[in-house]
């Protein structure tokens, strides 16, 4: 892929980004930045190419405690949304 | 906090299993099995390891990463994966599938990074994700919903340090990242992409630390202004820019460190003029700025997923922090100047002149009373009734009246809280029905209608000086229209204390507001008692 392609995938996600962001509720701003938290630590794809290669030392240990940081994101982030959605309930109808 | 409502993870993937959804999701998680072993079986054939660029030239960006098809397929469904995730956020209901989503998308990029590297270090990063992952999910269990502002800001500090580390990470073996040039050089445009996703993550790093010490009270929240601090930030932030575009010339590492540190510093200095009050803004810019770091390392690695996910954040936190900006009516670049709050030589008048006026304390018996007999009650809470830890106490009380026969409605202002949405989640966890739950242009034309404004720890987001007075701070801020109301209930410590704002509020002394002063846990058990 080269750069442009790369760039195009980048503007139509940050539009279909601002659509579907304002299509969010706004009594479930919480949680959207806990999800969004979670989800920005796929940047683990990256600490995990550098942790697993061979070849530079430092840049497996850069790339494993990028590893941890981003797990404690992930699991942490998905986690703690998930606790919080739990939480809305609908009113009991008699 | 009752027993924790968060799945375990037998539990999830249990449930997993049910939805038809993840049927969907393992049919494919069979198939990408699949064409792993034959990729992978092609790539030994050839002797080839799949990451080794052969002779790659920026022309020829084509053969940038040689990864197998289905797993640029596999990492732009985890993207769509991570989209559907927020789309699932529309609606209560439909939420934790679209968490679910999320957890599918993010597994799948892992399984996909992992199967098509040769791992020469599985033992070491299986304990690396086993430590965060255990870090990660006794910190989401334990954590009280008061202080998931403070959290969030944590866990953007880590995408933040995370940003970094993999930029660097990228410069000592951009061999492994397909980014080095037959010559032995980093691409300049990956050098360009790797400097601004470092400092990107650096500013979000360090901006974060100082909102959550701000947000966690472990460092005041007054705006702490340096003089010239504008000229200071600007030539720093020139400075990173122009270091960014020398290193495309120059991939010394002294270019690099520099930039890093740079952008700490400034992540720092960015961040402690704006007051505790602004921290809602600054959350949700933090938030952004997660994002765009992740967006450029997605750039460096040219990872659909990173990409896609990079701008969902990116926008998710700029809509956030420009929908609190509006709900303050406080411009962007007037927060992000910062100092707001700190000179406080406007609010003093006004705070002189209110105690001259009359008005009317009531007792929890006649709030009592009145909330039994009234038909329509609209319940206003603010951060104050959080930081009393009276929204339990709050929701009996609305559900005895809901007995009686009241209709209760709550009513939400987008900056109730420390962040977006907040007190909605302080709510649900009050097992507050969300249907009950408005928002304020939702709700805001039936307070004509209304019998009971119940105010408990709230102030600025009621004060109809917004609404009318010109020269009032808040000026333009929208606000409950309160004032329709027959009779109002205004729950507040003392006649002392004001908004964040520093501005008297009219509603003290309107003919049909009643004080409750004291604080609002006891105040409203009173209530209930006198139910």
């Amino acid at each position: 892929m080269d750069f442009i392609n790369i760039l195009s995938i980048f503007v139509m996600a940050c539009f279909v980004g601002y659509y579907v962001v304002w299509s969010v509720t706004p009594a479930l701003h919480t949680p959207l930045m806990a999800v969004t938290n979670a989800i920005s630590s796929v940047i683990i794809v990256g600490a995990l190419i550098a942790a697993a290669a061979a070849g530079s030392p430092v840049a497996k240990w850069l790339g494993l405690a990028g590893v941890v940081l981003a797990s404690i994101n992930i699991f942490g982030g998905f986690a703690v949304t998930e606790r919080m959605l739990a939480m809305y309930k609908k009113k009991e109808r008699k | 906090m009752g027993s924790p409502r968060f799945l375990s993870p037998a539990r999830a993937g249990h449930q997993l299993l049910r939805s038809g959804a993840v049927r969907w999701a393992s049919a494919f998680a069979g198939l990408s099995a699949f064409l792993a072993t034959t990729a992978q079986a092609a790539d030994f054939a050839s002797g080839d390891l799949p990451l080794h660029v052969g002779n790659a030239s920026i022309a020829d960006a084509a053969a940038h990463m040689p990864l197998p098809a289905w797993a640029l397929i596999a990492y732009l469904i985890s993207g769509v994966l991570f989209i559907l995730a927020l789309r699932g956020l529309s609606s209560p209901a439909s939420s934790r599938r679209g968490n679910r989503f999320g957890m599918i998308g993010m597994l799948i990029a892992v399984v996909t990074t992992l199967v098509t590297h040769s791992v020469a270090t599985l033992p070491e990063i299986a304990i690396a994700i086993a430590i965060g992952g255990g870090i990660g999910f006794v910190i989401a269990r334990k954590i009280a919903m008061t202080d998931m502002p403070q959290l969030v800001a944590a866990f953007h500090s880590l995408v933040g340090l995370a940003a970094v580390l993999v930029g660097l990470a990228a410069y000592f073996n951009p061999d492994a990242f397909g980014i080095l040039l037959p010559d032995g050089t980093i691409n300049p445009v990956s050098r360009v992409e790797m400097g601004l996703g470092i400092a990107i993550g650096a500013i979000t790093f360090s901006g974060s630390v100082i909102a959550f010490l701000k947000l966690a009270g472990k460092m005041s929240g007054a705006p702490i202004m340096l003089p010239g601090r504008h000229i200071i930030n600007l030539g720093t932030l020139a400075l990173i820019v122009g270091l960014t575009g020398y290193f495309t010339t120059d991939q010394s590492i002294e270019v690099i460190a520099a930039i890093t540190l740079l952008s700490f510093i400034i992540g720092f200095l960015l961040i402690i003029p704006i007051g505790g009050a602004d921290m809602p803004v600054v959350v949700s810019m933090l938030n952004s700025y997660s994002g765009w770091a992740a967006a450029a390392m997605g750039f460096t690695l040219h990872n659909t997923a990173m990409i896609i996910t990079g701008a969902l954040v990116g926008s998710s936190g700029a809509i956030l922090s420009y929908i609190m900006c509006r709900a303050m009516n406080r411009s962007f670049i007037s927060v992000i100047a910062g100092g707001f709050g700190a000179d406080d030589g406007g609010s003093g008048g006004a705070g002189a002149a209110k105690s001259d006026r009359p008005w009317k304390r009531g007792s929890a018996e006649d709030a009592a009373f009145l909330l039994k007999e009234a038909q329509n009650v609209i319940i206003i809470p603010g951060y104050g009734m959080a930081v009393a830890q009276a929204q339990h106490t709050l929701r009996e009380m609305g559900d005895l009246l809901k007995e009686e026969g009241v209709n209760v409605k709550y009513a939400i202002h987008p900056v109730a809280g420390r962040m977006p949405g907040h007190m909605n989640v302080l709510l649900a966890e009050a097992n507050v029905p969300y249907d009950e739950v408005f928002e304020l242009e939702d709700i805001n034309s039936e307070f004509a209608q209304a019998d009971v404004a119940f105010i408990i720890g709230a102030n600025d987001v009621v004060n109809p000086a917004a609404k009318s007075d010109k020269s009032s701070p808040i000026y333009g801020m929208p606000v409950f229209d309160v004032d329709k109301a027959k009779t109002i209930f205004f729950i507040k410590r003392s006649m002392g204390g004001v908004g964040y704002s520093g501005v008297d509020n009219d509603v003290f002394y309107m003919d049909q507001t009643m004080m409750l002063l004291g604080d609002a846990k006891k105040m409203v058990e009173e209530i209930i008692k006198s139910l």
